[in-house]
């Protein structure tokens, strides 16, 4: 009985990030049900993660913009004008795909560093700047395109929008074999990793989330991964996008947690004076975090044009909204400092499935962008709300990681130091 | 003359999972400066917010009689109708604005929603004689001083017909004449009847002004002294802010002082804005291994500019001047450079400079020193964890554990936070910047004993303060300052509040 209350406690000090969780599922079930079930059929699954992937690209280089503690509003117009810079090396020049896709990327590494220069060096605020950069590149974008579309790509480059890794069982089988084992041996990856980090947690004497909590969390994830695994597998395998997209992340959440620059990123975003009386470069961070927005709103460029199979002059008009809907309803905070790439997934899975769902029923753009709105708006009133609650002046997800109660507050008694060594050599 | 004006019952508030203020009682009479003391994290500031009404009356346990009549305030609004306002450490003025109109702010004077402008600057002309202040009350806050604008403040609750006047720390950003100024402001509206409650660490201070003082220890009301009973004596609050007698304020130390570390040569400082200004002019001073300086001056003096303009050029233009290490001249121009070169500066505004206060414990300390942690740009995240840990224990820190978000913790344990984190940077030269404000006398023992013990394991440390009785129970030598200028430099031995305060007041010719 204690442990279910100890649980119970412990999810509502973590509410945002149960709670959009929750919020996930509740959208899936509903429109799952409302749609008499074609939103969960295997085809239907497929297209969801192709049609939101390059959403959720945007929206990782998004949410570390954001953890920065700025904006980027450029990103459509530059996914946009990538599309259209490939159509012109891929389809006028005759370049192949394998030239033109490191070059598209260095073009966007070219475009962020433009606007990382104005941000970081000269400081005009990234508002501004990527305003200004929205409409230059849908500029050039016209400008590139002579506005007409650039059609067909080859085949090569359409497999990076609508491509599926082989089918290894030749066709014979029911499922599709190499998805199963991908998704099978992910799972166990994850649960693995998810259970060494508890061990590392009990061994530094950090607190742990509850036995109970963490069991039910993990099972879900896994339940939740061999369900996908399952639907992707008996239609057409795995999407090549969702490889390329699984990668990102992982290398991104890594690279947020547990590098120099990601630590230096969440530093300039929590309080940049004291990060740059820490010592940390801020100007080169943040020029650093707008060249890989440019680099990812490229990738996103590229996939989009991919799966088109045509550069648009319109060409990812709006995707700068929904990558940053993505990132504030998957728990980043406007004033930087807070915010992690897998929340930002979530988010864009909820926008993702939203749209899809509300297309299946026939909705028009008119209500779906209403209702997409009312979503952003609510989620993150709900995470003020919920701050405003607990009292807590910090952040959402980070600040309620750990719990209070069982513990005493952290008022000094008046001991005097004990005389121990204090100056360390930490090697 | 006893007649109580407020009276505070049984007061009960508790935070999810804290109890922050437990059954405390509050009697504060008419007509006198009532202080209030307390460790940090004690619950002062808690309590008053529960008696302005910040706290809506719903949200916690007990009972608030003001003149006698039960008061159930919703918000500060309620409890200013009241006559009862409170000035917040931090002041809650808007710096673009004139004196008159932040003194008006949100209750403007106004006729049919249109400002009468004569008559709001003609009244706040009247207020700002009431406090002393001869400014004119179309200046922008921005170009008056803190301490200026801690009277505007004032000028402000006296416009509301203030009856109680809750003041939370308003010394902790004044210089000594200032203070002096304000506290003898508060005697004054005392004598025109204007009750006032206090929140103070400076216990001398409180032996100025204070009738009464009551004592808060964890969210309990310990007691109340009394001015008329002789009561209030500075042994007698210590013992009750922290539950016994302390029996030294400073820790003993013998300085076993080696060779010069740091020499800064002919430093001089442009202001960042007044080219025509100089904040540092000519200064030289030096620091030697295991040596405990002190660098004294009044506010305004260039303390913090000389230290932080040395520290990465984070202050000032035009920064002309030498900085030698161990003899060999040294680069320090930007912040790394610094901290490559061993120096270190705590700043003494830990919110906005020193901390990153959504973050955990593990990684504020770890802030200033990531490389040392990693390989190839990958964070070991386990070292962390054991340097961290190891500094919790070390520095007595206390939190559930290294992964506390530091904003939660009190502001002893923060400023711990922020020393853990430059010894990590392992430097030679520590610079710390008023290392002990806004800290209680507890926790100040603890602060010195660390410096006391950098300072033997063969750290040079400079210690800038505005406190001159803890730079003479700490330092071995003491530079003075004053417009800029190194106006003295006196060793312990000779140092005396008397002399320090002749060179810190003394103007270069």
């Amino acid at each position: 009985m204690s442990a279910l209350r100890e649980s119970l406690g412990f999810l509502t000090s973590r509410l945002r990030q149960v709670g959009i969780f929750v919020a996930l599922i509740l959208i899936v079930i509903l429109f799952q049900v409302l749609t008499d079930g074609i939103l969960l059929q295997p085809q239907n699954v497929t297209n969801l993660v192709v049609q939101n992937s390059y959403i959720l690209i945007l929206a990782i280089g998004m949410v570390m913009v954001i953890i920065a503690g700025h904006i980027d509003l450029s990103v459509g117009s530059i996914a946009g004008f990538i599309g259209a810079v490939a159509g012109v090396m891929i389809v006028h020049w005759g370049w192949a795909w394998w030239l033109a896709i490191p070059a598209c990327l260095l073009v966007g590494a070219l475009v962020g560093a433009w606007q990382g220069y104005w941000i970081a060096y000269v400081g005009i605020p990234a508002f501004i700047v990527t305003l200004a950069g929205m409409l230059i590149f849908r500029g050039l974008t016209l400008i590139t395109l002579k506005n007409q579309q650039i059609t067909p790509f080859p085949n090569e480059l359409r497999a990076l929008g609508g491509g599926f890794l082989p089918d290894i069982s030749g066709g014979t089988s029911v499922l599709e074999w190499l998805t199963v084992i991908l998704g099978v041996g992910g799972t166990a990856a994850i649960l693995f990793q998810a259970l060494k980090e508890r061990r590392v947690r009990r061994k530094f004497n950090l607190e742990n989330e509850p036995m109970a909590w963490f069991a039910v969390k993990n099972g879900f994830i896994a339940v939740l991964m061999l369900i996908i695994t399952f639907l992707l597998a008996s239609y057409r395998g795995t999407p090549i996008v969702l490889i390329v997209l699984a990668v990102l992340v992982i290398v991104y959440s890594a690279l947020m947690n547990n590098s120099i620059f990601g630590r230096h990123t969440y530093a300039i975003g929590g309080n940049l004076h004291a990060a740059e009386l820490s010592g940390i470069k801020t100007k080169k961070v943040t020029f650093r975090l707008f060249v890989n927005m440019g680099v990812l709103a490229a990738l996103a460029g590229l996939v989009f044009t991919a799966r088109l199979n045509s550069a648009q002059p319109a060409g990812g008009t709006g995707f700068e909204l929904d990558s940053i809907a993505a990132a504030f309803i998957g728990g980043a905070a406007v004033q930087g400092g807070i915010g992690t790439v897998a929340g930002a997934m979530i988010g864009g899975l909820i926008m993702g499935v939203l749209n899809n769902g509300m297309s299946i029923l026939g909705l028009g753009t008119d209500y779906q962008q209403l209702i997409k709105g009312l979503v952003l708006l609510l989620a993150v009133g709900f995470d003020i709300f919920n701050k405003n609650r607990t009292g807590s002046g910090g952040g959402s997800s980070m600040g309620r990681r750990f719990k209070w109660k069982t513990t005493p507050p952290a008022t000094e008694t008046s001991t005097p130091a004990t005389p121990e060594p204090v100056v360390v050599d930490a090697k | 003359m006893n007649v109580p004006i407020l009276q505070m019952r049984g007061i009960t508030k508790t935070f999810p999972g804290v109890k922050a203020l437990q059954d405390v009682t509050l009697d504060v009479n008419r007509g006198e400066v009532h202080a209030i003391c307390g460790e940090n994290g004690a619950g002062k500031s808690t309590l008053m917010k529960v008696l302005s009404g910040v706290y809506a009356h719903n949200t916690f346990d007990g009972d608030i009689l003001f003149e006698n009549e039960p008061c159930e305030f919703s918000s500060i609004t309620d409890s200013e109708k009241r006559g009862i306002v409170i000035i917040h450490q931090e002041l809650a003025l808007s710096p673009y604005l004139s004196i008159a109109e932040n003194i008006y702010l949100g209750n403007e004077l106004a006729k049919n929603g249109w400002v009468d402008w004569r008559k709001t600057n003609l009244e706040a002309a009247k207020l700002l004689a009431r406090v002393g202040l001869s400014e004119n009350p179309v200046t922008p806050i921005q170009h008056i001083s803190v301490g200026k604008q801690q009277l505007v403040e004032i000028a402000k609750a006296l416009s509301k017909e203030v009856k109680l006047l809750i003041l939370d720390e308003p010394t902790a950003a004044l210089n000594d004449e200032d203070s002096d100024h304000l506290l003898d402001l508060i005697l004054h509206l005392k004598g025109q009847g204007v009750t006032s409650i206090i929140i103070s660490h400076k216990l001398n201070e409180i032996r100025k002004v204070a009738d009464a003082v009551t004592i808060i220890r964890d969210g309990k009301s310990i007691e109340t002294l009394r001015l008329d009973q002789g009561q209030i004596t500075q042994e007698r609050i210590i013992r009750g802010m922290v539950g016994r007698d302390l029996e030294s304020l400073y820790p003993d130390r013998t300085p076993n002082i080696g060779e010069e570390v740091l020499r800064i040569e002919d430093w001089t400082v442009q202001h960042p804005q007044d080219h025509s200004r100089m904040v540092v002019n000519n200064a030289s001073l030096n620091v030697r291994k295991g040596e405990v300086v002190g660098l004294a001056g009044l506010m305004g003096a260039g303390r913090t500019e000389l230290a932080m303009s040395v520290f990465g050029r984070t202050y000032g233009r035009a920064v002309s001047g030498k900085v030698y290490k161990y003899g060999q001249e040294i680069n320090t121009s930007t912040v790394s450079d610094a901290i490559d070169h061993g120096i270190a500066y705590a700043t003494e505004d830990r919110k906005h400079y020193g901390l990153n206060l959504i973050e955990d414990i593990k990684r504020n300390i770890s802030m200033a020193a990531l490389n040392k942690l990693a390989k190839r740009g990958w964070v070991d995240g386990n070292k962390e964890t054991t340097v961290a840990n190891h500094y919790r224990k070390s520095m007595n820190i206390k939190a559930p554990s290294v992964a506390a978000i530091t904003g939660k913790l009190s502001g002893g344990n923060q400023q711990k936070v922020v020393l853990s984190k430059w010894m990590f940077s392992d430097p030679d030269v520590l610079i710390l910047d008023e290392p002990t404000r806004g800290i209680d006398v507890g926790a100040k023992f603890e602060i010195y004993t660390i410096i006391a013990e950098l300072a033997a394991a063969g750290k040079a440390v400079i210690v800038i303060s505005s406190e001159l009785p803890e730079l003479l129970g700490i330092c071995d030598r003491i530079y003075t300052l004053s417009a800029g200028h190194i106006t003295g430099e006196v060793p312990i031995a000779e140092a005396t509040q008397e002399t320090l305060m002749h060179f810190m007041t003394k103007e270069k010719e």
